[in-house]
């Protein structure tokens, strides 16, 4: 058979426009992951059982059921929530790419927040108490005191998590966004060069992915807080 | 939020007439069940060949384990399953040939497969590896000194204790092969996820069919977790923490 990659040179720019979209899908779902996941963290180890129950729930509920359908359920379930705020006659048209943002958020919200409590967890008590010694309220000894160090110990988890959420915003392609693979995907169908497209598809996310690992090794050996394994 | 639910449409006809929705829904598990069976068989085979060969001392036999996993680990799994699918039958023509006579759902059924197969093999790679390693030193030099050679000592004392060792993560890796298995549908294969939103598309009752397919999902998740915690407690090694006693 005959390779033939002058069509991934035409294609570059199309390319281009779909990896700007999976790095904005990236960030974006990595940071209000987070953010939401640090908060789901907090409720499943707060005191309050219907709160940690609640949080469980949702986590054990996203962890069970395949990335796939996650994103099948957003795609209708945005529109149908949307429409029911907003009283409109007919679902809005959100569109792929916006729906798969939110679907993002949530989904590794679940993932961040058993990282968080981990590193909460990893946090020893008597660092809480000397917050209260200190006169510190519940909120201020979380901000101040635990949640830093909980931070700064599972970073490195945290960034192969994100790593692991580059790789899986390819999953977009099912409810037809135009993500990096999306991008190759149609232009391998439009020029009938399949085997050129997603051969230099996986180099690419090869060399990132790969060099994002070795850069987190590197950064775990780095950032050990001193004095704890 | 008022959606009208109408749990009905699983007893009403598909449109070929045959069948009725519900067993679209047996059929597309059957498939999940079948791709995830056999992918396990692989995935454990070579994953546990590949994270011993890590351990040993030969550096060729670690190098080569080490780019395996890499390799596998840092490709999005739906490129992968594209790869299996749509590349590599190019550049082998009997396959090829084979995938082009055969019904459709057979070729699907392979390329999914070994794709996951061989994607979850690096994953159970890094826990046997790690799982050999967490042992201690004392007692590689222990089998050596009673004069057992490399592959006796992985056999008769490494190998046996690694594997109760690393039961707990292994939990995990087969539980994420069952949902990973879903993204078969992008290459056709029409395993349960595939046939909730065909349903969707066929009924527009989206909501129900996909209640059904995450409830599905859940029993099978809780059902992997309760048989592995059973195979846990039995292979639990006494005197571990895990271990209880």
């Amino acid at each position: 058979m005959n390779l033939d990659f002058s069509v991934v040179q035409g294609a570059l720019p199309y390319l281009w426009k779909g990896m700007q979209y999976t790095l904005q899908l990236t960030i974006t779902a990595a940071i209000g992951g987070l953010v939401f996941g640090t908060l789901l963290a907090l409720a499943r180890l707060s005191s309050i059982r219907w709160l940690s129950n609640l949080a469980a729930g949702y986590v054990n509920l996203m962890r069970s059921i395949p990335l796939v359908l996650v994103i099948f359920w957003f795609f209708f379930l945005v529109p149908f929530i949307l429409q029911s705020i907003t009283g409109a006659e007919r679902p809005p048209q959100v569109g792929a790419e916006r729906t798969a943002i939110i679907t993002f958020i949530m989904f590794e919200a679940a993932y961040f927040c058993e990282i968080m409590r981990a590193g909460i967890q990893s946090i020893p008590r008597g660092q809480v108490y000397a917050g209260y010694a200190l006169g510190l309220t519940y909120g201020q000894s979380m901000r101040l005191v635990i949640l830093p160090q909980a931070f700064r110990n599972m970073l490195p988890v945290l960034l192969t998590q994100t790593i692991i959420l580059f790789q899986d915003t390819s999953l977009v392609y099912v409810i037809s966004a135009t993500d990096f693979v999306g991008a190759a995907a149609k232009i391998a169908q439009r020029d009938s060069r399949l085997v050129e497209m997603y051969l230099f598809v996986a180099v690419v996310y090869f060399v990132i992915c790969y060099g994002l690992s070795l850069l987190v090794k590197h950064l775990q050996r780095r950032l050990a807080v001193p004095g704890r394994i | 939020m008022a959606y009208n639910w109408n749990w009905g449409v699983f007893f009403q006809k598909t449109p070929d007439d045959e069948n009725q929705y519900w067993e679209l829904i047996v059929e597309g598990l059957g498939w999940t069940l079948a791709v995830s069976a056999v992918a396990w068989v692989i995935a454990m085979t070579v994953g546990a060949l590949v994270g011993t060969i890590r351990t040993t001392d030969r550096p060729w036999l670690v190098r080569l384990g080490n780019a395996w996993v890499e390799l596998f680990r840092n490709i999005p799994l739906l490129v992968q399953m594209f790869l299996w699918y749509f590349v590599i039958p190019e550049f082998i023509p009997p396959l090829k040939r084979w995938m082009i006579a055969t019904d459709p759902v057979y070729a699907q059924f392979l390329s999914a497969v070994l794709c996951l197969g061989l994607f979850t093999s690096a994953r159970i790679a890094e826990q046997v590896r790690a799982g050999i390693q967490s042992l201690s030193r004392g007692q590689r030099f222990a089998g050596m000194a009673m004069g057992l050679t490399q592959p006796q000592v992985y056999r008769y004392v490494l190998l046996p204790m690694a594997f109760r060792i690393v039961i707990p993560p292994l939990t995990s890796e087969t539980m994420n092969l069952i949902k990973n298995s879903s993204i078969a549908l992008t290459i056709g294969l029409a395993e349960l996820t595939f046939r909730s939103r065909e349903i969707g598309e066929y009924t527009f009752n989206f909501f129900e069919a996909f209640t059904a397919a995450t409830i599905i999902y859940i029993v099978i998740a809780m059902t992997a977790n309760r048989v592995m915690a059973w195979v846990e407690r039995r292979a639990a090694v006494p005197g571990y923490i895990a271990g209880g006693k």
